[in-house]
């Protein structure tokens, strides 16, 4: 146990390392740009893995989660010209509260149940941004969402965005550990080896679920506030179906249950659109194959999958 | 003795093709550096492939002519072209890629009006000039200095719509709108501008874009007795709706927008398609044109060449970047690739004579066309007649 | 009066293609609790294939029509025996992605054959439209609404007559079970597979006159037919049947009398309705897991 914390502590001293050189080395502003956009998806795998990996709940629908941070920013800071930093806590409360009365009812069924449960509200809350255009701009999307500003620091600039992303996505990393190895932590892992285990062991498995479910909405909806002030502009096309599953995607293929594969796999799923780029025509087939080849030959996900042939071969010498 | 002869006989023409290969190289490279790069971003694949995709034949197209010509001030141009897949955020990223790793002096825009405004933050940021080609009002009004666009916005559509209907003397209308942005900006016109015609708009519906079935809103609309019903949307979803009316035997004129003016409308309607009026670019109507319009060779040139070259019939959306190639060719000449003065030139560009219309552009006016652009044709035994 | 009927008769039509679809889904969870995240492309390959079949190789409406759906119900066993079968660990989550991804792939073979462009062709017969008090009444949609009773008829007849049905009624019951009575389990889920991927092929053959079918047409249509599926209850052929109905008479009727915008919302919400209150769904005959 001390043995793994050290690694990690050695883990995150290298990941401020590498963020603070690439900030420095890196000075194309695409390449920041796209370094961004990772570590919004991260934030959004990592909130969704504390659910599907340690607590093993699948959620079709966490897109909602992260148009629902957007929106909000978007609606406060446009509409009312409220300060983003006021708009940041009212956007993570307010998805909470979403979650929370969603998760209620939610949160009694299980397995595909469940999906399909998440799945409708993904639905629904997609329709809502569609529909309800005096407020969300309907279709068309929303325009003029300011940049961010900290007194004399403007994160308009690809740099300090970066920064500022990325600054956030260590602190979750590190509070997400910090709850996996807390109390609520071990009884989340409980639920995901065995719900009616954990039960009579005592754990009151509905209550943790739920609080699992809100924390994890509330990093959808941070990961949504840092997209609307990145791209200053949103629509309910980005908050879709297809975003849901593409989380659920970056969760699973990094690896489950391993806050470093929410790292990987929306590092993966950030990159590839952009490798594959050169496929053109035959883009949707070459990803579609490799989502099924790397569930086929590693369904533990990437992280999982790699460290069991490192180990294979390690061990190899030994017969 | 021979194996020698044989080698000094075959050293002489690798040394030259060596020799030959360096120059050229060199000169190649000279070449590219004085090239001007302009970035192309559309959704060639995804919801709005049938804009993205012959966008970029026709920007393709457009450049290899005027390379052909001898390019501007003899730099030859180069087009990147990224696929956006209609994704904002990916859009953003292909304009970031275009203006920080590939350098472009200009970007012809996206094809839909999310994207299009998804990127403008940016393009105005790096001060770098931008023709988009979407249809949506709001991405010239305001005017922004670097955001410019050639396709005709519905504004222009719904005037020429609504100036027939009342030279019909029809008061009522239904409208009936497809749920996405090309959609929900025409049915914003459509009700802004029906006052100004003394109309009265008597039941708003709207669809899916992938529905299958647009009856239920159709018998909505014909309860309250229209004049003529107005459909606001882009292929196929238009079309049900006319196939739906056919069905229901609704007999009253059915206006559509310039969403659906290509070939590709009236063979998915069939027979459902007759009689419809809708208005569109000169260019579905190039050949009933009279020699005296002045479009009329611009436009036969485009189609000649288009269908030539791609072996496919054309479709009213790849002109909108045709015209942008063309008008950024205008703008570039004497600049040697200076941004600030491209802008400018493209805001002073008067009477050039494109595809999609005959464009002025103004300091107040980004998209620089009138209702001329326009005009209404009606679909007679499956193909297009104008409509006077 | 007259409008509602219309609406019901539109209803029964959108219906009856998602009872088709919902149906493909449940005869699939029935014998392999598995989900196919990819049945609308399944759909959408049947519409396609009916499409050229019958368009540009000019052939017969029948044997386009059977051309089709046993070509597609060919790939569908090809995914079953590629993709499904080989997975190590076969849990939801790992399965989902699988036939997500598998979604993503044939959307995107879809486009390669077909094209970016959608198409259409003409009804199976040129009737004119059945007056009925002054609504309209296609006759496609009794094309459609046949072909849905004449399937699942046939299909019920097929579980309860015949032998090969039973075996598979057996292994949806207890694969193990069967497998140790000699029933050969894994054939008896490849064949899942082909009728399931079949039922989505006849869904895209019918629906195809009535509407215009393109490669990415299959995602809300799969969608739709899940939420017929949980509306009737996931497992039941009639309840598959009866939800389809239902699912398209309420969305028409929420058109027609409150409003447009929330037609594709209805669908989901139905599907919450009915997952918070009754998740083994109309006539559930399974017993939904809530620990």
């Amino acid at each position: 146990m001390d043995n793994r914390s050290n690694w990690h502590r050695i883990a995150y001293a290298a990941l401020i390392v590498i963020v603070v050189l690439t900030g420095m080395l890196v000075s194309n502003a695409y390449h920041l740009q796209l370094l961004t956009f990772i570590g919004i998806n991260t934030l959004l795998a990592l909130g969704l893995n504390m659910l599907m990996g340690y607590a093993g709940q699948i959620s079709l629908g966490h897109a909602a989660f992260y148009g629902i941070g957007a929106y909000t920013t978007a609606i406060l800071t446009v509409h009312y010209a409220i300060s983003p930093w006021l708009a940041l806590p009212a956007a993570i409360l307010i998805a909470m509260a979403i979650a929370y009365i969603v998760g209620v009812p939610t949160l009694k069924l299980s397995g595909y149940y469940l999906g399909m449960g998440t799945l409708g509200f993904g639905m629904i809350v997609h329709i809502l941004f569609r529909e309800w255009s005096g407020v969300t701009g309907g279709a068309s999307g929303f325009i003029g969402i300011p940049p961010l500003e900290l007194g004399p620091v403007s994160f308009s600039s690809g740099r300090n965005y970066f920064y500022l992303v990325w600054a956030i996505v260590l602190l979750s990393l590190i509070i997400c550990r910090r709850i996996i190895d807390s109390r609520l932590g071990r009884g989340l892992r409980s639920i995901h080896d065995g719900e009616k285990a954990a039960r009579a062991v005592g754990v009151n498995t509905g209550k943790l679920k739920l609080q699992v479910f809100v924390l994890s909405a509330a990093f959808s909806a941070l990961a949504g506030f840092l997209y609307a002030h990145l791209v200053y502009f949103i629509s309910p096309g980005t908050f879709d179906f297809i975003t849901s599953i593409r989380i659920v995607t970056m969760v699973v293929i990094g690896g489950m249950a391993s806050i470093w594969g929410a790292l990987l796999g929306a590092s993966l799923l950030t990159l590839l659109p952009e490798w594959l780029h050169s496929f053109s025509e035959f883009e949707m087939v070459v990803y579609g194959l490799i989502l099924m080849s790397v569930m086929i030959f590693l369904p533990q996900g990437l992280t999982r999958g790699l460290m069991d042939i490192y180990e294979r071969s390690k061990r190899q010498p030994d017969r | 003795m021979r194996p020698l002869t044989k080698c000094k006989l075959n050293w002489m023409p690798v040394f030259i093709a060596a020799v030959c290969l360096v120059f050229s190289s060199a000169a190649f490279c000279g070449a590219a550096e004085k090239n001007y790069k302009i970035g192309g971003i559309f959704s060639v694949t995804g919801p709005a492939s049938f804009l993205g995709d012959p966008e970029k034949k026709s920007m393709e197209m457009a450049v290899e002519q005027i390379n052909n010509n001898g390019g501007i001030d003899g730099h030859m141009i180069e087009a990147v072209i990224y696929d956006t897949e209609g994704d904002p955020s990916k859009a953003v990223m292909s304009v970031s890629k275009l203006i920080n790793r590939d350098r472009v002096l200009a970007i012809i825009g996206p094809s839909r009006t999310p994207t299009s405004l998804a990127v403008i933050p940016r393009v105005q940021q790096s001060e770098i000039p931008f023709i988009s080609c979407a249809a949506g009002n709001k991405i010239v009004e305001p005017v922004k200095p670097w955001v410019f666009k050639t396709a005709q916005s519905d504004i222009l559509a719904v005037a020429s719509i609504y100036q027939h209907i009342k030279n019909q003397g029809m008061k009522a209308l239904g409208i009936i709108t497809v749920e996405n942005a090309f959609g929900e900006s025409g049915k914003e016109q459509l009700l802004d501008q029906a006052p100004e015609f003394g109309l009265q708009v008597v039941r708003s519906e709207t669809f899916g874009g992938k529905d299958s079935d647009m009856t239920a809103q159709l018998t909505k609309i014909r309860k309250e007795g229209p004049d003529a019903i107005i459909c606001w949307g882009t292929n196929p979803g238009p079309a049900v709706v006319a196939k739906n009316i056919d069905q229901l035997g609704i007999d009253i004129p059915l206006y559509q927008s310039h969403g659906v003016a290509s070939p590709k409308f009236i063979e998915l309607a069939g027979k459902a398609a007759e009689d419809i009026l809708l208005p569109t670019g000169k260019i579905l109507v190039a050949d009933l044109l009279p020699e005296s319009d002045p479009q009329k060779r611009v436009l036969t040139d485009y189609i000649k060449g288009y269908e030539n070259r791609y072996d496919t019939s054309v479709s009213g959306f790849g002109g909108y970047a045709y015209d942008a190639v063309n008008l950024l060719a205008k703008a570039l000449e004497g600049t040697g690739g200076d941004r600030g003065q491209i802008r400018k030139n493209l805001e002073n560009i008067k009477g050039h004579v494109g595809v999609s219309g005959v464009f002025n552009f103004t300091p107040a006016d980004h998209n620089g066309l009138d209702p001329d652009a326009f005009v209404m044709v009606r679909i007679k035994n499956g193909t297009w007649t104008l409509v006077k | 009066m007259q409008e509602v009927l219309q609406y019901i008769f539109s209803g029964i039509t959108s219906g009856a293609i998602y009872a088709v679809i919902a149906v493909g889904f449940s005869m699939l969870y029935n014998s392999t609790e598995l989900i196919n995240f990819a049945h609308g492309e399944f759909v959408m390959l049947g519409a396609l294939s009916f499409v050229t079949l019958s368009g540009p190789f000019q052939l017969p409406l029948l044997p386009a029509f059977i051309l089709s759906v046993a070509g597609v119900a060919v790939i569908g066993m090809l995914f079953e025996r590629l993709a499904i079968r080989t997975v190590r660990t076969p849990n939801p989550i790992v399965l989902i992605i699988i036939t997500v991804g598998a979604s993503i792939f044939l959307k995107g073979v879809g486009m390669l054959i077909w094209g970016k462009d959608a198409h259409t062709m003409p009804p199976f017969s040129g009737h004119p439209p059945l007056d009925i008090a002054g609504a309209k009444l296609l006759a496609q949609s009794l094309w459609i609404v046949a072909i849905l009773f004449i399937t699942v008829a046939g299909l019920h007849l097929f579980y309860k007559k015949t032998l090969t049905g039973k075996a598979m009624e057996a292994c949806a019951i207890s694969q193990k079970a069967a497998w140790l009575t000699g029933i050969p389990s894994k054939f008896m889920v490849l064949l899942a597979f082909g009728l399931s991927t079949g039922m989505g092929a006849v869904a895209g053959v019918i629906i195809s006159p009535i509407t215009m079918s393109s490669y990415d047409m299959g995602t809300m249509l799969g969608l739709k037919g899940f939420c017929a599926a949980m509306l009737g209850g996931l497992g039941s052929l009639w309840g598959s049947v009866i939800g389809g109905l239902l699912l398209g008479i309420l969305e028409a009727l929420g058109v027609g009398l409150v409003s447009s915008g929330l037609k594709d919302a209805t669908a989901f919400l139905l599907l919450l309705f009915i997952l918070y209150v009754r998740p083994s769904g109309i006539i559930g005959s399974v017993e939904v897991e809530r620990f």
